[in-house]
C-alpha cells in the first residue's frame, strides 16, 4: 500500500499523520525536509503534483503541497509550520520539476513567502507597480 | 445627423474589450455573432484593430492590471466612438466591488453610452441594447 | 546573424476573448521561448471568499469562469461535503444523477466552444459556425432546466437547488440525439480532412515526460498518454456507476488533443442518456446547516482538467482559506514546453490547444522584441495560421487525381 511506503522511506521525518477519510491523508513534515519529501512523493513514487497552499495562521504560516495518488484517488498532503512570521521562508520545489514555478510564485506575492532557490521569482498575478510589503492574503493583526 | 452619423449607424463596427471579466459577457458577444442570432446581417462586425472601430465592448470587474490598457485603446479609437459597457460586472462591478484588485468602476473612467446589465446579458439583451443605442445616436448625441 | 525577435499575442484581439500576453521570442520562423505573463484577470476571489459564507460561495465561485461554470461550485460543495463526510453520505440520490447530467453538458459545451475556436484558427470558420450552432440546442438546454445559459446556480452543500422536470426529459433526450449526427460530421472532418491533418499532426507536441513534469491534467495529458481522469479515479455523483470510457491518445500533438475532446463528447452524450434513464425519484437537497471545523478538499474533472478546492473551516459560518486551483493553471504554465520549436504559423493553434481558460488562470501575456517595434499582433498571427492552411489546401488540391 502506497501509505506503508510513505511510512517506510520518511520515517522519523513525519511529525503528525491523520487521514480524514479514506482518500484524504494528511501529514507534516519539518520545513528543512521538504525537498526530499517531495523527492520521494514525486521522483520516486510517481505521484503527481496538484498545487499548494498556504494559510496565514496567528501562530504561524501553514504551507500544504498537495499530491494525487490518481491509481487509487487519493490525496496526499504533506503540511509543513513557518513559525517565523517576520520572515518566513522555505526551500522551492521548482528545481525538482517545472510545475511548481508559477504556484510557488504566487504564494510569494500573496503571503510573502520567500522559496529559496527558486528560478524566477517574480510577480505572476499583481501588478509591477503593486505597493512593495503588502500581501493580499495576510491577515490583518 | 451628419454623414459621418449616418455612416455609423450603418455599420457598426465593435472592437471588444475585457477588463477582468470571467469570460460569459466575452461568450455571449460572441455567440450574437453566430448563424442562431447573427448580428452580422445588420452589418455589425467585429473587427481586430481598435482604429477602425464604431463601438467599444467593454466587459468585465475593472481589474487594476486591465485598467491602463484599456484607458490606452480607447484613446487609440476613432471618436465618435460609443462605449458599452456588457454584463453586471462592467455596469457596477458586481460582487467583486471590494476585491483589493479591483479598481474603478467603468463609468467612472469612460463615459459609457449604454449599460447592458446582467450575468451574462442574453444575446437577445444585448441586441436590445445595440437597437437603444442606436435610437440614441439618431436622436443626436 | 539571426536576431531575435518576440512576437505579441494580444491582447484583446476578438477572438481571444480573455486578455493575455504571450510573449514569443523567435528566430527567424522558429520560436525559441515564450514568456507567459498573466495577471489581467485576477479579481481576488480566494480573499472574497472568506469574507462570505457558505452558502454565498457557490455563486462566487460560479463567476471564475464562464466556460466551466458548473465545475468550479461542484468542486467547492465537494470539498465542504469532504468535511462533513463525503458526498455520497449526504447528498440524496437523485441530485447525484442530476448533478452528473449538469456536469456533462456543460463538458459539452465546453468542447463544442473549443473545437469552433479552434476551426477558426486553422482558417476553416464553417466549423466555428457550426460547432457554435450546434451548441446552442445545449444552451436552450440549460436554461430550460437551470433558468440560465451560463451560471447555472445549481450547486448547494448537501444537494442541488433545482430539480429537472419529468417533461423535460424528452427535450434534453432529443437535443442530445441531434448532436450526435453533428459529432459524427465533425469527427469526419477532422479525421478525414488530409488539410486539417497536416495542421494539426505533429504540431505543439508535449511529450508524455513534459506533461508529467509540467503536471498537467485534462485532455492536455490524456492527450499524451497520462491516463488521469478525475471521474474515474475518484468518482463523484453517479460517475462509478455508468458505463463509460477514459479517452486516450499516446502522440501528445494537437491532433491527439481534438480527437480526444471529440471522442470525449460522444462519452458525455452516453453518460447523460444513462444518467436521464436511471434517475430516481425523490428529494435533491440534505439540508445541511452547520459545517464542523476542519479540512476538506474536493476535485472534478473540469472540460479542462482537473479543478481542485481545498476549504479550511473553524467551524464559524465562513471559511478561514479557500483555496482554488483551476486546470488551466498548469496546463498553461506548460506552454512553455508546447510552444517552443514550432513555427509561428502554430503558435495561435499551439496556445489555444490546451484550451486557455485564462479566467480561470490568469492571462498571459506576449511581448516583444529587441527593437520594441510591433510586428504583428494577435489578430495578424491567427491570419498568419489560417494562410499556412490555404497554402497546404492548394498543395493538396494541384496534386494530380
Amino acid at each position: 500500500m502506497l501509505r506503508d511506503k510513505i511510512k517506510e522511506k520518511l520515517s522519523d521525518k513525519i511529525l503528525a499523520w491523520y487521514e480524514t477519510s479514506v482518500k484524504r491523508i494528511y501529514f507534516s513534515v519539518d520545513k528543512k525536509h521538504i525537498t526530499e519529501t517531495v523527492k520521494i512523493l514525486f521522483c520516486d513514487l510517481g505521484l503527481r503534483f496538484i498545487t499548494a497552499s498556504a494559510t496565514d495562521l496567528p501562530s504561524s504560516f501553514e504551507v500544504i503541497y498537495h499530491f494525487s495518488n490518481d491509481p487509487q484517488g487519493e490525496i496526499y498532503s504533506v503540511r509543513v509550520l513557518l513559525e517565523d512570521k517576520l520572515k518566513p521562508e522555505i526551500d522551492s520545489i521548482a528545481n525538482l520539476f517545472p510545475g511548481a514555478e508559477w504556484i510557488e510564485r504566487e504564494i510569494w506575492e500573496m503571503l510573502g513567502i520567500n522559496f529559496k532557490g527558486h528560478p524566477n521569482l517574480k510577480k505572476l498575478l499583481l501588478a509591477d507597480d503593486w505597493p512593495e510589503g503588502k500581501y493580499p492574503l495576510r491577515n490583518k493583526q | 445627423m451628419d454623414l459621418k452619423t449616418k455612416a455609423l449607424l450603418k455599420s457598426i463596427w465593435v472592437f471588444h474589450v475585457s477588463a477582468g471579466s470571467c469570460n460569459n459577457c466575452d461568450i455571449e458577444i460572441l455567440d450574437c455573432f453566430t448563424p442562431k442570432f447573427d448580428l452580422e446581417r445588420f452589418g455589425i462586425q467585429l473587427i481586430g484593430s481598435v482604429r477602425h472601430a464604431d463601438a467599444l465592448f467593454i466587459t468585465g470587474a475593472m481589474n487594476k492590471k486591465a485598467i491602463p490598457r484599456m484607458k490606452k485603446i480607447y484613446e487609440q479609437a476613432a471618436k465618435p466612438c460609443v462605449v458599452v459597457a456588457i454584463g453586471t460586472c462592467a455596469c457596477s462591478q458586481h460582487m467583486f466591488r471590494y476585491s483589493y484588485n479591483v479598481g474603478e468602476p467603468l463609468d467612472k473612467i469612460l463615459p459609457v453610452d449604454v449599460y447592458i446589465p446582467g450575468c451574462p446579458p442574453k444575446p437577445e439583451a444585448m441586441i436590445a441594447g445595440i437597437k437603444k443605442l442606436v435610437d440614441k445616436i439618431k436622436r443626436g448625441k | 546573424m539571426s536576431h531575435k525577435i518576440i512576437v505579441p499575442i494580444g491582447p484583446y484581439h476578438p477572438l481571444q476573448e480573455e486578455p493575455e500576453f504571450f510573449q514569443l521570442y523567435v528566430d527567424g520562423e522558429k520560436v525559441v521561448d515564450i514568456d507567459i505573463i498573466i495577471g489581467y484577470n485576477h479579481r481576488g476571489i480566494e480573499k472574497l471568499s472568506e469574507s462570505k459564507h457558505f452558502d454565498q460561495i457557490p455563486f462566487l465561485v460560479e463567476r471564475i469562469c464562464g466556460i466551466c461554470s458548473s465545475s468550479h461550485p461542484y468542486a467547492y460543495v465537494l470539498a465542504v461535503e469532504n468535511i462533513l463526510g463525503g458526498e455520497q453520505s449526504i447528498v440524496p440520490e437523485r441530485a447525484l444523477y442530476i448533478r452528473t447530467i449538469i456536469d456533462e453538458l456543460q463538458r459539452i459545451h465546453s468542447h463544442l466552444l473549443w473545437l469552433g475556436l479552434t476551426g477558426h484558427f486553422i482558417g476553416y470558420n464553417t466549423i466555428w459556425m457550426w460547432a457554435w450552432k450546434y451548441r446552442e440546442p445545449v444552451l436552450d438546454c440549460f436554461e430550460m432546466v437551470t433558468g440560465n445559459r451560463n451560471n447555472y446556480a445549481m450547486f448547494k452543500v448537501g444537494g442541488i437547488r433545482r430539480d429537472v422536470l419529468d417533461e423535460d426529459i424528452p427535450i434534453l433526450k432529443k437535443t442530445l440525439d441531434e448532436l450526435l449526427k453533428a459529432l459524427d460530421l465533425f469527427r469526419g472532418a477532422i479525421a478525414d480532412d488530409p488539410v486539417i491533418k497536416s495542421r494539426l499532426k505533429n504540431v505543439g507536441t508535449l511529450t508524455k515526460q513534459q506533461a508529467i513534469d509540467w503536471c498537467v491534467v485534462g485532455p492536455t495529458a490524456r492527450a499524451s498518454g497520462i491516463n488521469i481522469d478525475v471521474r474515474r479515479d475518484e468518482p463523484y455523483g453517479v460517475t462509478d456507476r455508468l458505463d463509460w470510457n477514459v479517452i486516450l491518445e499516446k502522440e501528445g500533438d494537437i491532433y491527439c488533443k481534438t480527437m480526444v475532446r471529440i471522442l470525449e463528447l460522444y462519452e458525455s452524450v452516453r453518460i447523460i442518456r444513462q444518467c436521464l434513464d436511471k434517475m430516481t425519484k425523490g428529494p435533491i437537497d440534505a439540508d445541511v446547516k452547520d459545517i464542523p471545523p476542519g479540512e476538506g478538499i474536493g476535485r472534478v474533472e473540469a472540460p479542462r482538467g482537473e479543478c481542485f478546492h481545498y476549504i479550511k473551516s473553524d467551524g464559524t459560518n465562513r471559511p478561514i482559506r479557500h483555496k482554488i486551483r483551476s486546470p488551466s493553471y498548469m496546463n498553461v504554465a506548460s506552454d512553455k514546453v508546447g510552444a517552443v520549436g514550432g513555427t509561428i504559423s502554430d503558435a495561435t493553434l499551439t496556445l489555444a490547444a490546451v484550451d486557455p481558460c485564462y479566467c480561470c488562470t490568469e492571462r498571459v501575456v506576449v511581448i516583444n522584441s529587441l527593437d520594441n517595434k510591433k510586428i504583428m499582433n494577435g489578430w495578424d498571427l491567427i491570419k498568419l495560421s489560417q494562410e499556412k492552411t490555404l497554402k497546404i489546401k492548394e498543395h493538396y488540391d494541384g496534386r494530380p487525381k
